[in-house]
């Protein structure tokens, strides 16, 4: 199960935070700060899997992250997900931003994060992976925003 | 416009401000521009307002003023407006608020909506956020969509039933037919909901595991289907056919088939052909195969196939990609008890990844390492281990040498070997071993008898390179005090031979007494020798005698104490400090410096006491003659004017000392003859608290009562005191008690002494009350005992 999906910049502002577990406000800045802790001190040449900080879960969970030019995508699983496969996840995630907005950059995560969390929501559905296949999850999610467009202009 | 424009306007504002304060202040003005929003009645922008609540939130500012806006946005007809309210309740609404039960009959109409997008707002805010009454409300909804809908909605149905199991156990009964069902179907979205859910199920419920053992012929179908197809462009991903599909279904196969014969049998085919078809190169590839081989490696399959896949993480091993690395580490650790043989096939490349630049890897590689020596190969892997401890990162430095410690004793092909091994440990990473080392160390040297003259002379070199060490540096003065005779003598058999004066001894150990880089027991240990020496050398004692009593007025107290009854020897007991000589080689072996100093603080105290003989001191330590050996037992404060005993009773000295523990695995049993200890009897047992009672009769008149006390109940007691009263002419002296508190189950007891003096020989009893804390109230009792073991019935 995937406890939190997190990305943030290299200076640790949040650009998309989801957790499917509850944790009060304050708990999820912290988790926040202590995973950018975390990541950040990693070097470029080693290894993409990190244990855990002492919030987010006990000795079954690790994080699985990727970092891409300015921003971290760490996914915080536990010992049911294979880690190569999140990895492999982690890529589809963003691959499908890239064809949904047109080689995405941070600016586009910053202002559009109501439609990450739309596309996010096609993948991963309750700490469980829904759908891998990059044209299916860009379909609905095309298809979902033409219905919401529609409305605006029936009114 | 577009709903996300004022959004957006915001995000721009938020970001425009240069401070923390200012972003604050922008905040709190948007926050109650909102608010006043959400009070309003019905207007168009709603969705708006909601959404850069949320932004608020991820930033992480309060936002549960939204919690109601959410409700009520998901109640709207319009889609937009529902998208953001399931966001919004997703976000920050959990089962403890109120607020998540008014959405249960928003979401059950959801469910029953015409559009299917609308159902998996629905279906996934239910899977996100469900509570359990919400669960069990909108659970037969669920199982009716599993059955009947589009696959699109199928899948999603799954999970939803996924997070349903989860909250509430029962209702996998509900879900399982359903489960079974959809197995069948081609789409792959639908088909990994299902292998999820099927997961789920099996992992709750061992009997539901027995009924879907029958679906393994069509898994195996599947997976077939999936690898031996051709190329399909719809699943592909980097030449291998929807690998997310093929792992999920490989660990369901895991589950099946642990612990069962004929589900392993069924899938064995299968798995070989994907461990050898499955392309290698790419990232995805090696995913299928990491599951394959952890599939294998789990259920009871055939050893070709074991070994095919432990060939398998050995390959991995070489991959140039760290993170195929550490799996493969990992794995291997796993299976290095079952399948040791296999795994020492790959000890050269584990060996190698010592080297690697990552620390994870270097980490795993070394507890890998150290599970594979064995007996055979303890040299070589010696030597890479020792390699690896002179460059290893200072983190695993304790672990590294503390297995080293471990594989050295458990495979030393020699004494010499081991000794050797282990100067080389402290001497590349002294600083970091555990403090057990140097008495551990210095045991093995003791017993090392033939090899003393050996191991002398190479500390004595390394002491002279190197006083940095604390470790080291311990253990060499010690040596150089113990052995200084076989120092001084020069020859020696095994190595060169170096001409060794007493000045230079001398001045080794001078210069780490004075050196800044020594720590306090350094110290101590290098006084300690300087003294040993005294008796070991003929021609420098003046020298060793100005050493010590310059630190008769050293800062640090405890050096100070010993080194004025050091002088204290020299000065009034000239004659008996060769007797020291031997009370330190023969009759204790001391691993722990500071009971050598305890020893000789114990045989000074009655010589100040007065009325003893020299040759009673050295018949009484001549008393005992079996060599002591180290146990744990009592530690030791200093002992000073609180001992009152009768007389110079030595034994009574070292017997009846309460000694507190000065430091982890402390090593000294006293042994001796002299007197009879009898075996310790309960005289009380109650609410848990047991007490028992061993007696020790010292002279004719005298008895030593020693009473134990133990708590067996589940709390810890506190503030425990024991009190005694005694027939009237029976002198009573209640000795200090070791301790207070009596922790839980019996993990630690107190110790009360009591010397009894009965000078009438009256009949003796003895009324003793018990008083003590636990959770929170205070307990007393009162126990009477009238027989003490060993005595006759007249109290004799």
């Amino acid at each position: 199960m995937i406890k939190a999906i997190l990305i943030f910049n290299n200076h640790g502002k949040p650009r998309l935070s989801k957790f499917y577990e509850h944790y009060s406000e304050d708990t999820e800045q912290q988790i926040i700060r202590e995973t950018f802790h975390l990541v950040s001190k990693r070097d470029e040449n080693v290894c993409n899997f990190l244990e855990g900080g002492m919030l987010i879960g006990g000795s079954d969970y690790r994080l699985i992250y990727r970092h891409y030019a300015t921003l971290y995508f760490v996914f915080c699983v536990d010992s049911s997900e294979s880690e190569l496969g999140i990895l492999d996840l982690i890529q589809v995630f963003v691959e499908t931003l890239d064809k949904c907005f047109e080689n995405v950059c941070e600016l586009d995560l910053i202002f559009h994060v109501d439609k990450v969390h739309n596309i996010l929501a096609e993948m991963v559905m309750g700490g469980m992976v829904l759908e891998t296949n990059m044209n299916e999850i860009i379909t609905q999610v095309d298809s979902q925003n033409k219905m919401e467009k529609s409305e605006v202009l029936t009114g | 416009m577009s709903p996300s424009v004022p959004l957006q306007e915001m995000i721009r504002a938020i970001r425009s401000a240069r401070t923390q304060c200012e972003e604050r202040g922008v905040i709190q003005r948007e926050c109650a521009a909102i608010r006043a929003q959400f009070r309003q009645a019905d207007n168009g922008g709603r969705s708006h307002n909601l959404a850069k609540l949320l932004y608020v939130h991820m930033l992480g500012y309060p936002a549960h003023f939204g919690q109601m806006e959410c409700v009520r946005m998901i109640a709207s007809p319009r889609y937009s407006e529902k998208r953001v309210g399931y966001l919004g309740a997703m976000m920050l609404l959990d089962e403890k608020q109120d607020a998540s039960l008014l959405i249960t009959n928003s979401i059950k109409n959801d469910l029953a909506h015409s559009n299917q997008y609308v159902q998996s707002l629905a279906l996934c805010t239910l899977a996100c956020m469900g509570s359990a009454e919400m669960c069990r409300d909108l659970a037969p909804e669920i199982d009716r969509l599993l059955r009947a809908s589009n696959s699109y909605i199928k899948k999603k149905a799954a999970l939803c039933a996924v997070h349903i199991v989860r909250k509430v156990h029962e209702l996998g009964e509900l879900f399982a037919p359903a489960a079974r069902s959809l197995l069948s179907e081609k789409n792959h979205g639908v088909l990994h909901g299902a292998v999820v859910l099927i997961i789920e199920l099996c992992e709750r419920n061992p009997e539901t595991l027995e009924r879907f053992r029958k679906t393994v012929p069509d898994l195996v179908q599947i997976m077939k289907g999936l690898v031996l197809s051709g190329y399909s462009p719809e699943h592909d991903v980097a030449g291998i056919s929807d690998p997310f599909l093929q792992v999920r279904i490989l660990r369901l196969l895991r589950i099946l088939g642990r612990n069962n014969e004929g589900a392993s049998d069924a899938m064995n085919d299968l798995l070989a052909q994907v461990a050898t078809n499955t392309d290698s190169t790419k990232t995805v590839g090696n995913a299928v195969l990491y599951e394959t081989v952890l599939t294998v490696l789990d259920i009871k399959s055939e050893s070709g196939l074991r070994v095919l896949a432990v060939n398998i993480l050995g390959r991995f091993l070489l991959n140039n990609d760290r993170n195929i690395r550490y799996i493969a580490m990992t794995s291997l650790q796993k299976i290095v008890g079952t399948d040791h043989n296999a795994v020492q096939r790959h000890r050269g490349t584990i060996v190698d990844c010592l080297k690697d630049q990552d620390a994870s890897v270097k980490r795993r590689a070394l507890e890998l390492s150290l599970a594979l020596v064995s007996a055979s190969n303890i040299r070589s892997m010696m030597k890479e281990l020792l390699l690896f401890l002179s460059s290893c990162p200072p983190e695993l430095r304790a672990h590294a040498a503390s297995g080293i410690f471990n594989a050295a004793e458990r495979y030393a092909p020699s004494q010499r070997w081991h000794i050797d091994t282990m100067l080389h440990v402290l001497i590349t990473a002294g600083g970091d071993v555990r403090d057990e080392t140097v008495p551990n160390l210095i045991q093995l040297i003791t017993n090392a008898s033939e090899l003393h003259c050996y191991t002398v002379h190479k500390l004595y070199r390394a002491l002279l390179a190197d006083i940095s060490q604390q470790s080291l540096v311990q253990v060499a003065c010690w040596c150089i005090g113990e052995y200084g005779d076989l120092l001084l003598r020069g020859d020696c058999q095994e190595t060169e031979p170096v001409q060794v004066t007493e000045d230079d001894a001398l001045d080794a150990l001078e210069t780490v007494l004075q050196s800044h880089m020594s720590s306090p027991a350094t110290r101590g240990f290098a006084l300690t020798a300087t003294m040993k020496l005294s008796t070991r050398i003929t021609d420098n004692v003046d020298r060793i005698r100005s050493i010590v009593s310059i630190y008769g007025s050293c800062i640090d107290v405890e050096l100070q104490q010993r080194a004025v009854e050091y002088n204290a020897l020299f000065k009034k007991y000239d004659h008996m400090r060769y007797a020291m000589k031997n009370y330190g080689r023969i009759r204790v072996t001391f691993t722990e410096p500071r009971f050598e100093y305890m020893c000789s603080h114990c045989l000074l105290l009655p010589l100040s006491v007065g009325g003893l003989k020299v040759c009673d001191l050295l018949d009484l330590l001549g008393g005992s003659e079996e060599t002591l050996q180290p146990s744990p037992a009592f530690g030791g404060t200093a002992p000073g004017p609180s001992v009152n005993t009768a007389g110079g009773d030595l034994l009574d000295l070292l017997g009846g000392l309460e000694l507190t523990p000065l430091a982890p695995g402390v090593t000294l049993r006293v042994t001796h003859t002299h007197t009879h200890t009898t075996d310790p009897v309960p005289v009380y047992d109650k609410g848990g608290v047991t007490l028992t009672l061993s007696c020790e009769k010292q002279s004719d008149t005298g008895l030593t009562v020693t009473l134990t006390a133990s708590n067996a109940t589940d709390s810890d007691i506190s503030s425990f005191t024991l009190q005694a009263a005694v027939p009237k002419s029976v002198q009573l002296h209640m000795k200090a008690p070791s301790g207070d508190s009596l922790p839980a189950r019996g993990t630690a007891k107190v110790t009360q002494m009591v010397v009894l003096n009965n000078p009438n020989k009256v009949n003796l009893k003895m009324r003793v009350r018990v008083s003590y804390t636990r959770l929170g109230s205070a307990f007393q009792d009162t126990v009477q005992i009238d027989s003490f073991p060993g005595l006759d019935a007249a109290g004799r």
